[in-house]
C-alpha cells in the first residue's frame, strides 16, 4: 500500500460543480443501485469529476459526499484508496500511465519509462510547459499487447482514455510529442495488429472479417482520433 | 499423437478479436441469444445440474466448480433479494482474457448473466469492471443497452416471464478488488478491503444479501454450454479439467496472443500452434509463469512437457490460475522479473492485515537487494521463512499470492540467486585486496 494525500491547499480550487450534462449523468448512476445504497455510485462519480477537472480536488470530494449523502471522510477514504484517482493536477493535454509490471517489463517497458523521464520529467509532476504528466502503473491487463500505456487525454474537445499497445521507444516518443502538440494519435496496436490475435499468423476465427477497427480503436476514432 | 486442437466450430467466443461484425444482429446470427427463453424454461434445478455435469471450474483463478457454487445460494428467498456479481476486475499480471470478451463478445456475458441470475433466483446482476478498462466499459454498456432495447433483458427478459436487470459499475485501480469480498465492499462504495469469511457471500454478500461472485469467463461460457450440452463441454480436456479456456500468452514468444483452446493442451502445442513458437527455440526458454503472477514459476524442464490444466500444474506446485502464461527466455533476469511482482504486491496490499501490509514491503526490500546480489546467502532462507509467515495468515489470498512467486523463485532458481551474491562478494574481496 502507499500513502496518498490530497494536494496542498494552495492548489485546491474553492469549489466544484458537475457540468449540466454530468449532473444529469450522476442521476443515472445513482439509479443503478437500490434505494439507500447510493454510496455505491461513489467511484463512478469521483471518476467523472476527474474526467471533468483532470484530477480529484477536495471540493469534488465534498460535493460527491453531498450528492450521495455520505460523510465526507468516507469519500475521502475512497479517493485516497484507489490509485486511479489523481490527487494533484495532471498535464492539461494528457496524463500517461506506463504499465511497468513483469509482462510489460519483459517486453521493454523500462525503455518507455525512460522516454517519459526524458520528454516529460519526473513521474507525478507536470511538465514545464504544463501539457503532460506521467506515472508508472501496475498491470493494465493488456499483457499480450505488451509493452503498453494508458493515456488519459483532454484533447479534441473532450476526455478520452485509450490503450496504446505493442509499442517501441521511438513510436512511443512520437505519441508523447503528438499529445504535447494537442493531437490525438490513434490508439491500439502500434504494430498493425487488429486486437490480440497472433500478429502475422492468425490461428483462430479467420473467417468473415468485416470490422475496420477493434472496439477500443473504433470508439477513439468516433471521438476524433485519425481514421 | 498430436493434440486435438480446438476448431472454430467449437469455440464459444466466436468474435474474440472483434474482427467480425459486432452488431447485435450479427451476434445473433452467430448463435448467441438463441432459445434463451427455452433454457430458462427448463428450470433452475436443470440449469444448475447441467452446469455441474459440464465440469466447468471457475475461470477467475481458484478453479472452484461453478455449478456447485451456484447451488450454495438459498433455494427460497427470505425476503432479501439475491444478486449475481460478475468479477470483471481483471488485474492479475499476465491476464488479459476477459478484456477481449467484454469489448468484442459482450453478449456472451450478458446472456450468461441472465441465465446464471435466473438459476440463483437473482433479478439483478452487477458487473464490476476494473476502472482502467474504459473502452471495454463503453463497449459492454453499449451491448447492455442493445439487449434492453431488444427485450433480451429487462422486464420479461427474452419473453420468458422473468424480470432481470443488468448493471455495470466500475472500480478505480485496486487489484485487491478482484478478491470477491473486497469487490463487494467496493461495489458498496467503500475501500476494497476483504471481509472475513464466514459468513460467505452466498449468505451475506452484496448489501447483506445472498450473492454469488463469478468471473467474466465463467459466466460468458454458460449459454453455449447449456445450448450444446454439458457433455459437449466436458468432452474437452482431461477429467476434472473440462472445457475450453481462453489463454493469454505474453512475454518471449514469437507471437503473443489471446486464444481460446481446449483445456489440457500441452504447453508446447499451445506455443507452437498459436504463438509461432518460442523465441529462439525451447532450449532458449528459462522460465514460465503458467497462470498469472500469483502462481509459482516453472523451469524449462518442468514447463516443456506440462499439460495446461488445473491438476497437471498443481502437481508441479504451480497452478493454472487465470491461464495467463508469461514466458521468459534465457536473456531474462529471473530475479528481477520476480522482484517486479513483489513490488506489485507491495503496491496492491490493502493494508488491513499486518502480515501482508508489512510482509509485502519487507519481501520487496529483500528482493531489491537480491536483484543486485547485495545480501548474505543465509538471507535466502530467511526470506523463504518470511514468505511462509505471510502465507495463510491473512484474511484474503493476497498474502499467499505475494509469497508464492518468491517461493517458486527460490525453489527453482536458488543457484542463480546464490551465484549473484557470490559474484558481488568476490568483487568486494577483489576490490579489498586491490585497495591494500
Amino acid at each position: 500500500m502507499s500513502t496518498r494525500r490530497l494536494a496542498a491547499d494552495r492548489l485546491q480550487p474553492d469549489s466544484f460543480t458537475f457540468s449540466t450534462e454530468n449532473a444529469e449523468w450522476v442521476k443515472t448512476q445513482i439509479a443503478k443501485f437500490p434505494e439507500g445504497r447510493q454510496a455505491s455510485a461513489v467511484i463512478p462519480l469521483l471518476w467523472r469529476a476527474q474526467e471533468q477537472e483532470g484530477w480529484v480536488t477536495r471540493a469534488a470530494i465534498e460535493e460527491t459526499a453531498r450528492l450521495l449523502d455520505m460523510p465526507t471522510i468516507r469519500v475521502l477514504e475512497v479517493a485516497t484508496f484507489y490509485f486511479m484517482f489523481q490527487l494533484s493536477p495532471t498535464g492539461s493535454n494528457a496524463h500517461i500511465q506506463v504499465c511497468g509490471t513483469t509482462p510489460c517489463m519483459l517486453c521493454g517497458a523500462e525503455s518507455l519509462v525512460a522516454v517519459c523521464e526524458k520528454l516529460i520529467g519526473p513521474a507525478h509532476t507536470v511538465s514545464a510547459d504544463g501539457t503532460l504528466s506521467w506515472e508508472e502503473v501496475e498491470c493494465l491487463g493488456a499483457c499480450a499487447n505488451a509493452p503498453m500505456a494508458q493515456i488519459d487525454s483532454w484533447v479534441k474537445g473532450g476526455f478520452h482514455s485509450d490503450y496504446y499497445e505493442d509499442m517501441d521507444e521511438e513510436g512511443f516518443a512520437g505519441i508523447v510529442e503528438a499529445f504535447r502538440a494537442g493531437n490525438y494519435p490513434k490508439p491500439g496496436s502500434q504494430k498493425g495488429r487488429f486486437a490480440s490475435e497472433p500478429l502475422g499468423g492468425q490461428t483462430a476465427l479467420t473467417e468473415d472479417h468485416s470490422e475496420t477497427y477493434n472496439a477500443s480503436v473504433a470508439a477513439a476514432v468516433t471521438e476524433g482520433a485519425p481514421a | 499423437m498430436s493434440f486435438d486442437f480446438l476448431t472454430d466450430e467449437n469455440r464459444i467466443f466466436t468474435n474474440l478479436y472483434g474482427q467480425k461484425d459486432r452488431t447485435l444482429k450479427a451476434v445473433k446470427a452467430r448463435g448467441h441469444w438463441d432459445g434463451t427463453a427455452d433454457i430458462l424454461g427448463k428450470g433452475r434445478d436443470w440449469i444448475v445440474q447441467e452446469m455441474k455435469d459440464s465440469g466447468l471450474r471457475g475461470r477467475g483463478g481458484a478453479g472452484f466448480p461453478t455449478g456447485l457454487k451456484w447451488s450454495f445460494m438459498p433455494k427460497e428467498t427470505d425476503g432479501r433479494p439475491h444478486y449475481l456479481v460478475v468479477n470483471a476486475d481483471e488485474s492479475e499480471p499476465g491476464t488479459c482474457k476477459d478484456r477481449e470478451i467484454m469489448r468484442h463478445d459482450p453478449h456472451t456475458l450478458i446472456e450468461g448473466c441472465l441465465i446464471a441470475s435466473f438459476a440463483m433466483g437473482a433479478h439483478a446482476a452487477y458487473i464490476y469492471i476494473r476502472g482502467e478498462y474504459v473502452r471495454e466499459r463503453e463497449a459492454l454498456q453499449q451491448a447492455i443497452d442493445e439487449a434492453y432495447e431488444d427485450g433480451l433483458i429487462g422486464k420479461n427478459a427474452c419473453g420468458s416471464g422473468f424480470d432481470f436487470d443488468c448493471y455495470l459499475s466500475h472500480g478505480a485501480g485496486a487489484y485487491i478488488c478482484g478478491e470477491e469480498t473486497a469487490l463487494i465492499e467496493s461495489l458498496e462504495g467503500k475501500k476494497g478491503m476483504p471481509r472475513l469469511k464466514p459468513p460467505f457471500p452466498a449468505n451475506v454478500g452484496l448489501y447483506g444479501c445472498p450473492s454469488t461472485v463469478n468471473n467474466v469467463e465463467s459466466i460468458a461460457v454458460v449459454p453455449t454450454i447449456l445450448r450444446r450440452g454439458a457433455s459437449w463441454f466436458a468432452g474437452f480436456g482431461r477429467e476434472r479439467n473440462a472445457g475450453t479456456k481462453v489463454f493469454a500468452i505474453s512475454g518471449h514468444v514469437n507471437r503473443p496472443c489471446v486464444v481460446e483452446e481446449a483445456m489440457s493442451i500441452p504447453f508446447r502445442e499451445l506455443i507452437d500452434r498459436h504463438c509461432g513458437g518460442f523465441r529462439g527455440g525451447y532450449e532458449n526458454m528459462k522460465a514460465v509463469i503458467p497462470g498469472g503472477s500469483s502462481v509459482p514459476c516453472l523451469t524449462n524442464a518442468q514447463a516443456k512437457d506440462v499439460l495446461m490444466d488445473f491438476d497437471a500444474l498443481s502437481e508441479l506446485k504451480s497452478g493454472l490460475g487465470t491461464a495467463a502464461v508469461i514466458v521468459m527466455d534465457e536473456s531474462t533476469d529471473i530475479i528481477k522479473a520476480i522482484w517486479r511482482l513483489s513490488k506489485f504486491y507491495k503496491h496492491e496490499s490493502c493494508g488491513q492485515c499486518t502480515p501482508c501490509r508489512e510482509g509485502t514491503g519487507w519481501m520487496m526490500r529483500v528482493m531489491d537487494r537480491l536483484v543486485e546480489g547485495r545480501a548474505a546467502v543465509e538471507e535466502i532462507d530467511m526470506l523463504l521463512e518470511v514468505t511462509k509467515q505471510v502465507e495463510g495468515h491473512t484474511i484474503c489470498a493476497l498474502g499467499d499470492a505475494a509469497a508464492w512467486p518468491i517461493q517458486g523463485l527460490i525453489r527453482n532458481f536458488r543457484g542463480e540467486i546464490e551465484e549473484r551474491i557470490k559474484a558481488l562478494d568476490t568483487g568486494r574481496v577483489t576490490a579489498a585486496v586491490a585497495a591494500e
